[in-house]
């Protein structure tokens, strides 16, 4: 076959590489390519059983407010509106997509109460013939609000005498009795007192978008036995098929999902949000129903990659170790904890990067406020994590007036190492890409920089 | 105006999976009448190949053509349970289950050709064509077909196998962060060369060097597809993508199509030199260790950098936009001035 195959340099670790396949480390071609590239593969939204209906939702147009009343009569009048639903119609209103492994508190509403927490919130569901029906019944539903004031910055929301968003009663999630998740070992202090220079820098993020091809969505036929057949792009079934049980409080025997083709995830389709409402539409109607945002929603409501900011505090010598590490990490999660809560500690494990610091401390704190919440996304908890630790790793350099690689190369971390959150280092190979990479530009290293080896640490 | 150029780099290392909460996968496989192998899961392909990497490691381990086998994903009333595709966990944890059930399936496969040959099972050995034979007589051979039949309608055995990857759940000492949350670490270094325009405050990627340590590229042109499509997400992440500038102050302002939402187009594509290194991880399907997200990572840093060693001016906020950039230069020449 054709085509630009990224080629394998198997000079290095070449005691460790057995081979002997047949069909391991061939380029098999993908499978499900052909069908992609012709228009054959088939997703949720290429089947339309007879008497399909369509969900849409009336969202929130305040920060944070209080709800006063909610109007739907004029929703009810549209033609072709068949059901409105509203947080009284869901059995287990309340959830967290994480509680099947123990996080809590429950924290989202499916469908607004009392109160909204950001702009773009789900206070009602429309279910109609059309979706043009829908959409026209949603925006006929009145919702009269008192403004509550709104934070909408991290440090901010942390801050003395803020208002307090969150049922739970901080604006940060709790870990074990702690405001962060922590990371402590060896003396910052300490290290910072040994340094020939301390030199910080922060950094910040602005939330994105997943962009998915295929926008998140579900479509749930009711079955002949009384089961629901939910079709849905969700990146994980299981978890789409127990939390939507737990919501609706139904067995989960009685839900079936169906998917497994996806036009791109990135993290965007692991919360479990249109599925309860897409089952429930098709309880109340006895109807399929589809639910699925449109480009519009899919940009302002689902789910964003986390603002983030980090600050880093390094001592470091003159030759270019460093010796002490305070990183102060803030994920903004929006309203709601979502799968926020775990990227934060994710975020935590992975400072301070892949070097050998003898002294870190990390403060990561997953932060409510009143903007879109945030959850998981491609490389979350460590994107922004590694724009902030490598261009805090060049500032160094520049400070220091050292080559931005030998600093790396001579701060990586090696096969034995202590990580900071106390996990031995093994099969590392830090020193090793960073010595191919300087090869494919031509940026020279002396000769001892290019012996070093991720598998052992030269005496002295 | 000057175009002014620069070059920075990253280093980055990624954890394969996450356990905090266990993250389990199971797969299941079994042998159609005729030698067929289904690999039945509930995992999700996003797009990523995740089926072909299976389908891989399924036909390594069984030692049939790949042709033989189908992998039937995400459906929750056959396919035993996923915690789902994130994480970068699908290659090593859905592979590894496959493996493990793989290898189960492959002994019955075994046992019962070598009933049929009248032999023991540990003098066979599939051959990757489709055969199991004897070793060292490559004319005592039976084919899977065949195998697959005997097990049928004559042993009454069913050719199958369970496999299930969990990593015992940590949790994190709450005092000091002591856990031990993945499987194994990935690493890349990105190398960046940019051109600024020092009076639009416009960067642009002219090219990207990537190296990539994998563990074990099962395939080398999905890997491929990987380093370059999510080089193309760091680049998107570094220089494009927000869903401000106006929210949260005034959300009406905010992105609703790809007309608002910018991405970069094919102009906007950098030349991609990418070179792979295999460090195989012990706890791997063949050593693989994940790269779905981490190739977006390293590409911003280096960018970030690039753009220093170009103007001087240290880009703190992502994404980098021409304002950001002219800011920084002000701020330079301000500070010269002053």
């Amino acid at each position: 076959m054709g085509g630009r195959i990224t080629p394998i340099d198997t000079a290095y670790f070449k005691g460790e590489r057995s081979g002997g396949f047949s069909v391991i480390g061939t380029a098999v071609q993908r499978s499900d390519a052909r069908g992609h590239v012709t228009g054959r593969t088939v997703f949720f939204e290429d089947l339309t059983p007879p008497g399909l209906t369509h969900v849409k939702i009336h969202r929130s147009t305040r920060h944070h407010a209080r709800i006063d009343r909610v109007d739907v009569s004029g929703a009810l009048q549209v033609p072709g509106v068949l059901r409105v639903i509203t947080h009284r119609d869901v059995p287990n209103n309340w959830y967290v997509v994480l509680r099947l492994i123990g996080v809590g508190p429950d924290d989202e509403p499916v469908l607004a109460e009392d109160r909204v927490l950001y702009r773009g919130e789900p206070i009602v569901a429309v279910v109609a013939e059309t979706e043009e029906a829908a959409r026209e019944g949603a925006a006929r539903v009145v919702v009269d609000y008192t403004d509550l004031p709104a934070v909408l910055d991290v440090e901010e929301a942390l801050a003395e005498g803020a208002p307090i968003i969150k049922q739970a009663g901080t604006n940060h999630f709790v870990y074990e009795g702690h405001p962060c998740r922590r990371i402590r070992f060896g003396d910052v202090e300490r290290g910072f007192a040994q340094a020939d220079r301390i030199i910080e820098g922060r950094y910040s993020s602005s939330p994105i978008e997943h962009a998915p091809t295929e926008p998140t969505g579900c479509l749930v036929v009711p079955q002949g036995d009384g089961r629901l057949r939910i079709h849905s792009n969700t990146q994980a079934a299981f978890f789409t098929l127990d939390n939507t049980a737990l919501i609706l409080g139904v067995p989960p025997t009685s839900l079936r999902v169906v998917g497994g083709t996806v036009g791109g995830g990135f993290g965007g389709k692991v919360d479990v949000i249109v599925e309860p409402l897409a089952c429930l539409a098709a309880l109340l109607t006895g109807r399929p129903a589809k639910y699925v945002y449109s480009r519009a929603e899919e940009m302002q409501v689902s789910s964003t990659r986390a603002a983030e900011r980090i600050h880093i505090k390094d001592g470091v010598m003159r030759d270019g170790r460093i010796v002490a590490r305070q990183v102060t990490l803030y994920v903004d999660a929006g309203a709601y904890s979502r799968h926020s809560p775990y990227g934060t500690t994710k975020a935590a494990a992975h400072m301070p990067g892949p070097y050998t610091i003898p002294n870190v401390h990390v403060d990561c704190y997953c932060v409510y406020t009143n903007r879109t919440p945030s959850s998981a996304m491609r490389g979350f908890g460590v994107t922004i994590g590694d724009f902030a630790l490598e261009s805090q790793m060049d500032h160094v350099a520049r400070e220091l007036g050292l080559d931005p690689l030998r600093l790396r190369l001579t701060n990586a971390y090696r096969d034995g190492d202590m990580k900071a959150h106390r996990k031995i280092a093994s099969g590392t190979a830090l020193v090793e890409v960073i010595q191919s990479a300087a090869a494919l530009v031509g940026h020279e290293l002396p000769p001892e920089y290019l012996a070093m080896s991720s598998a052992e640490r030269a005496e002295g | 105006m000057t175009l002014r150029r620069g070059r920075g780099y990253a280093a980055v290392n990624y954890p394969t999976g996450m356990n905090l909460g266990g993250d389990p996968s199971q797969a299941l496989v079994h042998a159609t009448t005729m030698g067929g192998f289904v690999v039945t899961l509930s995992s999700v392909d996003l797009g990523q190949g995740l089926r072909t990497v299976v389908a891989q490691c399924a036909a390594e381990t069984l030692g049939v053509p790949i042709e033989n086998v189908i992998v039937d994903t995400a459906d929750t009333d056959t396919g035993p349970h996923c915690m789902g595709t994130f994480a970068s966990r699908g290659t090593h944890r859905v592979g590894n289950a496959v493996v493990m059930a793989a290898r189960e399936a492959r002994e019955v496969l075994l046992q019962v050709a070598a009933d049929e040959l009248e032999v023991d099972a540990e003098d066979l050995e599939t051959d990757g064509t489709g055969f199991v034979r004897l070793k060292g007589a490559a004319e005592k051979k039976i084919h899977v077909s065949e195998v697959a039949l005997a097990a049928h309608f004559r042993q009454g055995r069913t050719i199958s196998g369970r496999g299930i990857f969990l990593k015992e759940p940590s949790t994190p000492v709450p005092e000091t962060g002591e856990m031990d949350p993945d499987s194994c670490q990935a690493h890349a270094c990105t190398v960046a060369e940019v051109e600024v325009d020092d009076e639009t405050g416009v960067i642009e990627v002219l090219r990207l060097y990537n190296t990539y340590e994998v563990g074990r590229a099962l395939n080398p042109a999905i890997a491929t597809q990987q380093v370059e499509g999510g080089a193309w997400m760091g680049l998107s992440h570094a220089l494009f993508e927000s869903t401000e500038p106006y929210y949260p102050h005034s959300r009406e302002h905010g992105p609703v199509d790809f007309v608002q939402y910018l991405m970069p187009g094919p102009a906007d594509l950098p030349e991609q030199t990418s070179m792979l290194l295999e460090r195989p991880a012990d706890n791997g399907p063949f050593g693989a260790k994940g790269i779905g997200e981490m190739t977006a990572n390293a590409p911003i840093p280096a960018i970030a950098n690039a753009v220093y060693d170009a103007v001087g001016v240290r880009l703190t906020s992502m994404p980098f936009t021409p304002e950001k950039v002219l800011r920084g230069l002000d701020e330079l020449r301000a500070g010269r001035a002053g």
